[in-house]
């Protein structure tokens, strides 16, 4: 949604009455480019790697229908790795002055020369190319407090105006950049831009409650005002829940209830653990289950930081340039994620590690899917997911904000919470229904995720909630 | 809650959505045993910085302001069998600035720790707070506070862990780690050594300065044995309680002594048998209780929850409205009495002053069996006036305000809230003597409750089962699900001071944008009558 139809904005920013992003709060190429070279001179060590990171985060928070909390942080921070041999240690601060940058780079060589050799230390990485990210939205940048309250008004207004509803809510806008480089040549850059918002409206009763949430670089692709109305929507169509038994169910994920789950298996994709007899990817007997089908052929699962959905940082954190992966392709396990160490000992190639996840969308609609239904449960999204088994991936968690039951091809009522026991990798093995996908907004380990609606059978579901 | 992987993400979500979007450089973790790299102003110049930034905020319209000058330090090194995996020392040092203007906050930090850069945040505090007052509804109130023009305190360590070499450090792990891979059985050893410092300073326009010094240590120490097929792995970790003490406390747990017994542990499992679902007695450990407690009492019971002031992230509270369970609600059996404090030496929350400036007192949340208050900060403790004044005692602040670092704004955070022991002098092998058919749970392991705090399911790291008094073989895909009321009132038996002892978590998760608190559980091993234990070993 535009930004004038969004929030009532429009206005020019001098009339707004409060700043936006405060002057030099993000590192500029040229000054991280500088501000490397200077520790780089300063360094006695045999390698000398340095991170440089920084920006300004601002965000407005509502619940029970009023502010809460609302501030802006501008902060940064050095890193120094030094290299003597083998040895390697760390220092790190956020004071970016001369004096200071000398302390670290003194520290962190005095601490190297303490530690031990590291036998798999990797000499750092020359200079790389790297195409340009491009997750850096000015527009966002620009955001002020105004315009950040006038959003939560959104669903504040309606929410009070209404008499029988309760809105929290939580804005937050960044902008920043980092810079790695070091003493062999190597000098990578990337900006980046963040607008988050997530919704949640209960009914006054207690017994009602619905959630809506989206991200994005570009605070004016977040339509606010319609994400408020389907928080206030769901609040009102999930009042009085009734209690169903649990049991295997067919189940409707939204987006955002898929992403809770199958981003997990992004912590599960290393070669080392897998190689290693550890992991849901080891093959009984040894090795890893690469190549083989772990789910159904329609799946796949990618990373790629220039995919227009994703927009991720395009170097992983030693400076190697990431590309597109595919994780799981038609069902098959295509690759899993390699160090440049474990690489190197395997003989394959280092391919930095699933820091963004995307799973290639279908075509089926959601209302598609309720209509094709007989039975079947509709899930807005999952709560506190907890590993419970490695050897499979099993996770918990809880149904949370928008649970409904589907009778002959319609909602018919909202139904009381359940707790789940399921894996990830299972339910990919049960998938009936692809819809198309969104980016996520309510992941709680940041960055990007990318996942489509899903319907799924034989979803086990072990216990009731009575939590609204 | 722990958070979401465990909060893995150290700062919350704010930090982690920053690093995710490339902001920050999460790749370069940091330590050393020196002096940090960013160093605190001398201390009259952190004096006159936070002068500035309150004079700043009130000229600027502020009716009332706070400012924390604090410097954050952490050190790690973390190791894997006989080889250093990181080695690093982080440092952060700034100025966070909360302004109240016509009953509406905001909030504004900086790192650039002069007075333009402390007078800076302290505007920008209020411009935020002015922007939003055209959302305002309810005006903030705060509750009464004594001022402290000169106070400090120290938490209770005696060896300052920054101190000790890090090969010192280093070595102690590896031996560690050795002796657990003599082990048969044992491929695989992680541990590690976190030890955090913080300089906390405080200032309000009520008339406090306060500095304060607090110090944590962590050691993360996790076993793990694959089976020869590699069919099966299994891990035990946890042993060692995180703390608010220092090096002495790494000295006191003996790591190379208990490595083999933890090896020993993880073996077992790989052979353990897998559980039968069913109702058990359950005589849960205080080194696995602490977790149950810090779900299903202590995130409950924060006033801030039971009013809404989460629902968007962590939840609400079954514990809710104030005026329908307060002296009403029937938590648990008569003898069951938990406290929260912050002084209680050696937890991770025990501080002398919270981050609005208000000394704590020990309160009982749970009394005679029957919830009796809530934890509070100042702006909360007005809501609960009604049941204070009921009670003939002042509207006062617990004094749960906090915030992890700096940057981030304090709001409501948990103290420690324990289960204080029972009257008789009875301990773990009591309990075990008096039950017929039940599992004993060691430590703590996977760990979900719903967003008010009803429904969850806990595992553990080493299972027993019990046979007419007498602990029998290990048992393994161990999980418990219950619903917190009636498992509180299921519980027939606890232990007695002796057998009291805190369990601890560096990273409780909460708020928006998320931190990441420390906190501690003290309690005793006690019995829960017939619990739903549930099977986790799902085949693929």
């Amino acid at each position: 949604m535009s930004r004038s139809n969004s929030t009532g904005r429009g206005e020019p920013k001098r009339l707004l009455g409060n700043t936006a992003i405060p002057a030099g709060a993000i590192i500029t190429r040229e000054q991280a480019q500088s501000l490397i070279g200077r520790v780089v001179r300063m360094s006695k060590a045999d390698e000398v790697i340095v991170g440089v990171g920084g920006g300004y985060q601002s965000d407005v928070r509502f619940a029970n229908n009023q502010m809460s909390t609302a501030g802006g942080v501008s902060n940064g921070q050095v890193s120094v790795t030094s290299v003597f041999g083998k040895k390697h240690a760390t220092t790190a601060t956020n004071d970016l002055s001369d004096e200071s940058l000398k302390r670290v780079v003194e520290q962190s060589e005095a601490l190297t020369k303490l530690s031990p050799d590291d036998p798999e230390w990797l000499p750092g990485l020359p200079s790389q190319t790297y195409m340009p990210g491009r997750g850096y939205v000015e527009a966002t940048a620009e955001v002020t407090a105004t315009e950040r309250a006038r959003a939560a008004l959104t669903a504040l207004e309606p929410a009070r105006k209404a008499g029988d509803l309760n809105a929290a809510g939580f804005i937050i806008v960044s902008a920043g950049a980092n810079a790695l480089g070091n003493s062999k040549g190597l000098f990578a850059y990337n900006r980046a831009t963040i607008a988050n918002y997530t919704v949640t409206v209960r009914t006054a009763d207690g017994t009602g409650s619905g959630w809506a949430g989206a991200e994005h670089p570009d605070w004016r692709q977040i339509d606010f005002r319609k994400l408020s109305a389907t928080a206030i929507e769901k609040a009102r169509l999930s009042r009085n829940p009734v209690a169903i038994e649990p049991g295997r169910y067919t189940v409707i994920l939204e987006p955002q209830a898929v992403g809770d789950l199958v981003q997990l298996i992004g912590g599960s994709l290393g070669a080392r653990g897998a190689d290693e007899g550890r992991s849901a990817f080891t093959k009984a007997g040894g090795g890893n289950k690469m190549g083989e089908k772990i789910v159904d052929q329609r799946v796949t699962i990618i990373s790629d930081p220039f995919d227009s959905q994703l927009l991720a940082q395009p170097y992983d954190g030693q400076g190697l340039p990431l590309s597109r992966q595919a994780w799981i392709e038609n069902g098959v396990l295509k690759q899993l994620a390699y160090s440049r160490f474990w690489a190197q000992k395997q003989g394959k190639v280092a391919n930095g590690g699933a820091t963004s996840l995307k799973m290639i969308g279908g075509t089926t609609s959601t209302a598609d899917m309720i209509k094709s239904t007989p039975r079947g449960i509709l899930v807005t999204r999952l709560w506190y997911l907890r590993q419970v088994d490695p050897r499979t991936i099993l996770f918990t968690g809880l149904t949370r904000d928008g649970t409904f039951l589907i009778e002959n091809g319609k909602i018919t009522k909202a139904i009381k919470n359940f707790r789940f026991n399921e894996s990830p990798l299972f339910m990919l093995n049960n998938v009936e229904a692809i819809g198309p996908s969104v980016r996520i907004a309510g992941t709680e380990g940041g960055g990007p995720v990318v996942m489509p609606t899903l319907k799924v059978k034989d979803f086990n579901f072990t216990s009731l909630s009575d939590a609204v | 809650m722990k958070t979401r992987r465990d909060f893995l993400k150290q700062g919350g979500m704010a930090a982690a959505a920053v690093a995710a979007s490339g902001v920050l450089n999460p790749a370069h973790a940091i330590i050393s045993t020196r002096p940090g790299a960013a160093e605190m102003p001398p201390e009259d110049t952190v004096r006159e910085l936070m002068m500035t930034a309150l004079n700043t905020a009130r000229s600027a319209g502020a009716s009332y302001s706070d400012v924390r000058i604090g410097r954050y330090r952490n050190s790690i090194v973390f190791t894997r069998e006989q080889q250093i995996v990181n080695t690093a020392d982080t440092d952060s040092i700034g100025a966070g600035v909360r302004a109240l203007v016509d009953g509406t906050w905001g909030f504004g930090a900086t790192k650039t720790l002069t007075r333009d850069g402390v007078a800076a945040a302290a505007r920008e505090a209020v411009a935020i707070a002015k922007a939003n007052r055209i959302a305002r509804d309810q005006p903030v109130q705060l509750a009464p506070v004594q001022s402290y023009p000169n106070a400090t305190w120290k938490s209770s360590f005696t060896i300052d862990p920054f101190t000790i070499p890090v090969e010192q450090r280093a070595e102690l792990l590896l031996k560690a780690n050795a002796e657990a891979m003599k082990v048969k059985g044992v491929q695989f050893v992680n541990s590690g050594l976190f030890f955090v410092k913080e300089d906390r300073n405080f200032a309000s326009t009520e008339g406090s300065v306060i500095a304060q010094t607090i110090v944590r240590t962590s050691v993360p120490f996790t076993v793990t044995a694959v089976s020869a097929d590699r069919s099966d792995f299994q891990t035990r970790g946890g042993a060692v309680a995180p703390i608010g003490r220092g090096w002495e406390y790494v000295l006191e747990q003996d790591l190379v002594g208990n490595a083999p017994k933890w090896a020993e542990e993880a073996v077992q499992k790989l052979t353990a048998k897998s559980v039968d679902v069913g109702r058990y007695d359950l005589v849960l450990h205080p080194s696995h209780l602490w977790l149950t407690i810090h779900e299903s009492i202590g995130h409950p019971t924060e006033l801030d929850r039971a009013m809404g002031y989460e629902a968007n992230y962590a939840g609400t509270s079954f514990v809710s409205p104030p005026d329908k369970v307060l002296g009403k609600l029937k938590y648990g059996p008569e003898f069951m009495n938990v406290r929260g404090d912050r002084s209680e030496p050696g937890a991770c929350a025990t501080i002398g002053y919270d981050d609005e400036g208000v000394k704590p007192e020990d309160f009982l949340i749970i009394k005679n069996g029957m919830f009796n208050d809530y934890q509070t900060t100042r702006e909360q403790a007005n809501w609960l006036k009604w049941w204070y004044d009921s009670k003939n005692t002042p509207v006062r602040s617990h004094g749960c305000s906090n915030a992890d670092s700096w940057s981030s704004v304090q709001f409501q955070r948990m103290p420690n809230v324990s289960l204080l022991p029972g009257t008789r002098d009875i301990g773990w092998n009591d309990l075990i003597s008096a039950t017929d058919r039940g599992i004993a749970i060691i430590g703590d392991g996977s760990f979900s409750i719903d967003q008010q705090r009803y429904n969850a399911q806990f595992g553990g790291q080493v299972f027993y089962e019990i046979r007419n008094g007498k602990i029998g073989g290990m048992l393994k895909d161990v999980a418990y699900q219950m619903r917190t009321p009636d498992f509180w009132n299921s519980m027939d038996m606890i232990g007695g001071a002796k057998s009291y002892q805190l369990g601890s978590s560096f990273n409780d998760g909460k708020g928006q944008p998320g931190q990441s608190n420390a906190v501690s559980h003290g309690c005793v091993p006690s019995r829960f009558k017939q619990i739903n234990v549930i099977n986790t070993g799902r085949k693929a």
